[in-house]
């Protein structure tokens, strides 16, 4: 027994760089096959709709908009980022991105419509 | 003014309180710093995942499941997994196994790096907590790198995993693992060298081996009190059959026993991480399964961090289970803290709560009690139950009929 | 007069002694991260908290006593910042100095213990109350070793002044030696006085949330912070002054600076003690004080009774 055995560790700490992550002031890497945000890309959509059979949550729906056209909303409030509709797609429409920082003061905002032209999805106006 | 009773004062700890992390109720009564006795009250935080299930389909049950822990998520999921692939009668890639087994161990190390850091704190030993929860990084980066994420892997689906492991990604485990094998031994020295440590932990919250057989404590806490038993070695599931290791036993019956269980167990998971890499074979990771599960039924073992999970899965030959049963250890082990702080402190009460590393969201189930006289035929007399396990376990292939003879002579012989 | 008052309310009275109480606190904050391999709040933090707690409201409980509630924090800061003007701190000499001031001073230190009892027991938290109950049992097992490592010294002083043993022990530096034991035993001490680890059994926060502050919030936790704040400064400063008073017969500003960094190394001391020990439980904590510092302390005593003997 010894009392005050960590002594020697917690002195070198004083010496050694703090292990805090300073984020937000610095960035955090994501690790390569991170499940953050997702994108849909409508052209190759069939749909199939398995995505939204699967996502345990609902929070992804696809509308037909034309002929072999299609508009995904997903509800980033309601996704838990799990993925499955990722592989539940047979046509690699849906595909997950390392952005985490989704945080919206209006709860509208959360809902995102990819259709057509935009790449990145566009946030729902505030009605 | 607030009278209390004259002698005895009764605190309520919980369900809003700093030493519990989650929602539980305990009310002690006091008489002076000595509890005279502790009422336990489960439930603050049921969230009928169990209802829950019988609503969503197995592959949305997967990520429903493994939301009933934080912590041991991948125990969860794996166990639900192994039951509904037994009732489908899928044969899983050896490769999938491999590696379920080695989230499994991974997640173990990060969960009981965390207790440690939670033990430390509840005993005001805010420096451990601090070290653990550092060196804890270390594994849930290597999580974060193999399963894309720190918690909620997403790891496990029907069949299969649904994310392979390259050899890059093998390299960086080792080279994390062997990190961590030098701060666990670090830890070990710690706990048992630090003289305040051991002042608090040795001789805190007994549980003779006796009482831990008799309360059914599992996991690390009977474990603790010598009690040799460890799903992984007596009923191997994944890739636990081929590999090697040692169940951790300790003969302390104390906090401190539980303490030296977990720090131990987390060297046999570097062990048990390094043979994984070693003899991971190449091949599918996944076998397809229909979305209908055939009818039947089958519970699931599984050996969490905290102690045996059970999973009990009843199939009605459509998407949806009829039923889902869960059994977090936590609920195994709650009986056995009363026993723990019979005649202890005030002072012990956070530590011999924390040393059964609980979760209480993950025990909290309710349980609805029809009177018994309208649905005589559902209720199972022990004596008709146990028939019926006996005749079960047979169809599986195990015959507990020589075992029940020894037992009943040795009984007889008595 | 105006000296009198200046001394009283500004320096070293309330407002500086508040500023580097705060100042103290940070400091220790930082090097309690540091040492654990934190990065630690930022140096204002501890000034934002108490400017934010002055900005709450106060709640009294129903069932509690207001006044006694509510004087109870104040007494306690009172008596604190009472002590400081009887430390030294740039000259040998203070306000109000006279035979016998660190038996005073000594009194005064145990005042917001038992201040801290009395809010706690008229909160009428249960809480609280084991926490006020904890606070005085605790108070019985330090105090005594504290008393007389910290009288030890000043025997060998030969004066009950503070000022007289500050001077003493400039003159002498080298005694300063033979009281290594009693340093030690008074810094382990003023550990539990200040409630912090392995000491902090009395607001233990993971058995009785805060202690006897459960109850308090807003303005009267304010005060009660920034007590504990200046009671680590005071007792701190009070060990430099009996146990290594040096500097103090350097020019006024020098003297100043290497007094503060003499309060701010022991403040580090403090730190690292608290760093590396778990808490103990209060049985423990008692029985360690009566068969460990006790002796020793008593050991130091006679220590300094035969040298007093033997050198003068």
């Amino acid at each position: 027994m010894r009392p005050g055995k960590m002594i020697k560790e917690v002195l070198r700490s004083i010496i050694k760089k703090p292990a805090t992550n300073l984020y937000p002031a610095e960035e955090l890497a994501m690790p390569h096959n991170f499940r953050g945000k997702l994108i849909f890309h409508p052209e190759k959509c069939v749909g199939c709709k398995l995505c939204m059979k699967d996502c345990p949550t609902g929070a992804i729906t696809i509308n037909k908009v034309g002929e072999k056209q299609f508009q995904a909303v997903i509800d980033l409030g309601k996704c838990i980022y799990c993925a499955q509709c990722v592989d539940s797609c047979l046509k690699k429409a849906l595909e997950t991105t390392k952005n985490v920082e989704l945080a919206q003061l209006d709860a509208n905002k959360l809902k995102v419509t990819f259709s057509g032209e935009s790449k990145t999805g566009i946030e729902n106006k505030t009605p | 003014m607030h009278k209390p009773e004259p002698d005895k004062f009764k605190i309520p700890v919980g369900p809003q309180h700093p030493a519990l992390k989650e929602p539980e109720g305990f009310s002690v009564a006091l008489k002076g710093e000595k509890i005279m006795g502790l009422e336990i009250r489960l439930g603050y935080n049921h969230r009928g995942i169990e209802k829950a299930c019988e609503e969503r389909t197995y592959i949305q049950d997967l990520y429903l499941i493994e939301r009933v822990c934080g912590i041991c998520s991948h125990s969860h999921s794996t166990c639900f997994v192994q039951a509904v692939e037994e009732i489908a009668a899928v044969e899983v890639p050896k490769r999938a196994l491999y590696i379920r087994t080695l989230i499994g161990e991974l997640e173990r190390v990060h969960s009981h790096l965390l207790w440690l850091g939670v033990a430390g704190h509840e005993i005001g030993f805010d420096t451990l907590l601090m070290y653990a929860w550092r060196d804890r990084e270390i594994v849930m980066d290597l999580l974060a790198l193999i399963t894309g994420n720190r918690v909620n892997y997403g790891m496990n689906t029907i069949g299969g995993v649904r994310r392979d492991i390259s050899k890059e990604q093998a390299e960086e485990v080792l080279k994390g693992i062997n990190i961590l094998e030098e701060r666990t031994k670090y830890y070990i020295e710690i706990a048992t060298q630090e003289t305040t440590i051991i002042k608090r932990l040795s001789g805190v919250g007994i549980i003779s081996h006796e009482d831990a057989l008799k309360l059914d404590a599992v996991g690390p806490t009977a474990r603790a009190s010598g009690v040799n038993r460890d799903v992984r070695y007596n009923d191997p599931y994944a890739a636990y059959g081929e590999i090697t290791f040692n169940v951790i036993t300790d003969t302390h019956n104390d906090v401190y026993g539980r303490t030296l269980v977990r720090v131990k167990e987390l060297m046999e998971s570097y062990q048990i991480i390094r043979q994984c890499l070693k003899k991971i074979p190449d091949g599918p990771i996944l076998t397809k399964v229909p979305r209908k599960i055939p009818i039947g039924e089958a519970t699931s073992r599984y050996e969490a961090p905290r102690g045996e999970d059970v999973h009990y899965v009843k199939s009605n030959g459509s998407e949806k289970p009829e039923r889902v049963k869960i059994r977090a250890p936590t609920l195994a082990n709650i009986q056995a803290v009363k026993h723990m702080l019979k005649d202890r402190f005030l002072a012990d009460m956070p530590i011999v709560i924390a040393a059964i590393d609980p979760c209480f969201s993950c025990t909290d189930r309710s349980v609805s009690l029809e009177n018994p006289g309208d649905r005589n035929k559902e209720i199972m007399t022990w004596h008709a139950l146990r028939t019926y396990s006996i005749e079960w376990y047979k169809k599986q292939g195990i015959d507990f009929t020589e075992l029940n003879n020894n037992l009943k002579n040795k009984l007889e012989r008595r | 007069m105006i000296k009198a008052l200046f001394s009283i309310l500004i320096f070293p009275g309330f407002l500086f002694v508040s500023v580097f109480g705060l100042f103290a606190e940070f400091f220790d904050r930082k090097i309690y991260a540091r040492l654990q391999n934190r990065v630690g709040p930022p140096w204002f933090q501890t000034f934002a908290d108490f400017i934010k707690l002055l900005a709450k409201e106060d709640i009294v409980p129903c069932e509690a006593n207001p006044r006694m509630f509510g004087l109870a924090p104040i007494f306690a800061l009172a008596s604190v910042i009472t002590v400081f003007l009887y430390i030294p701190l740039w000259k040998t000499e203070t306000l109000f100095s006279f035979n016998g001031d660190i038996i005073m001073v000594l009194y005064l230190l145990t005042v917001p213990t038992l201040a801290f009892f009395i809010g706690g027991w008229y909160s009428t938290s249960l809480f609280a109350r084991i926490g006020s109950v904890r606070c005085v049992t605790q108070l019985f097992a330090y105090e005594v070793p504290l008393f007389m490592s910290i009288l030890a010294a000043a025997l060998l002083a030969n004066s009950w002044s503070l000022v007289d043993i500050v001077i003493f022990y400039t003159r002498h530096p080298l005694y300063c030696l033979f009281n290594l034991i009693g340093f030690g035993i008074s810094l382990i001490a003023l550990l539990g006085k200040l409630e912090k680890t392995p000491f902090d059994i009395p607001e233990a926060e993971t058995e009785i949330v805060a202690g006897a502050f459960t109850e308090y919030s807003g303005r009267l936790l304010a005060i009660l912070r920034l007590t504990i704040d200046i009671e680590m400064v005071v007792g701190s400063a009070l060990l430099v002054a009996v146990f290594f008073p040096f500097g103090l017969t350097l020019a006024p500003i020098t003297g100043f600076v290497v007094f503060m960094a003499e309060i701010m190394f022991v403040i580090a001391l403090l730190s690292l003690l608290r760093t590396v020990v778990a808490r103990l439980r209060i049985d423990q904590m008692i029985n360690f004080c009566w068969k460990y510092m006790v002796p020793l302390a008593i050991f130091q005593l006679l220590l300094n009774l035969t040298l007093k003997r033997i050198l003068m």
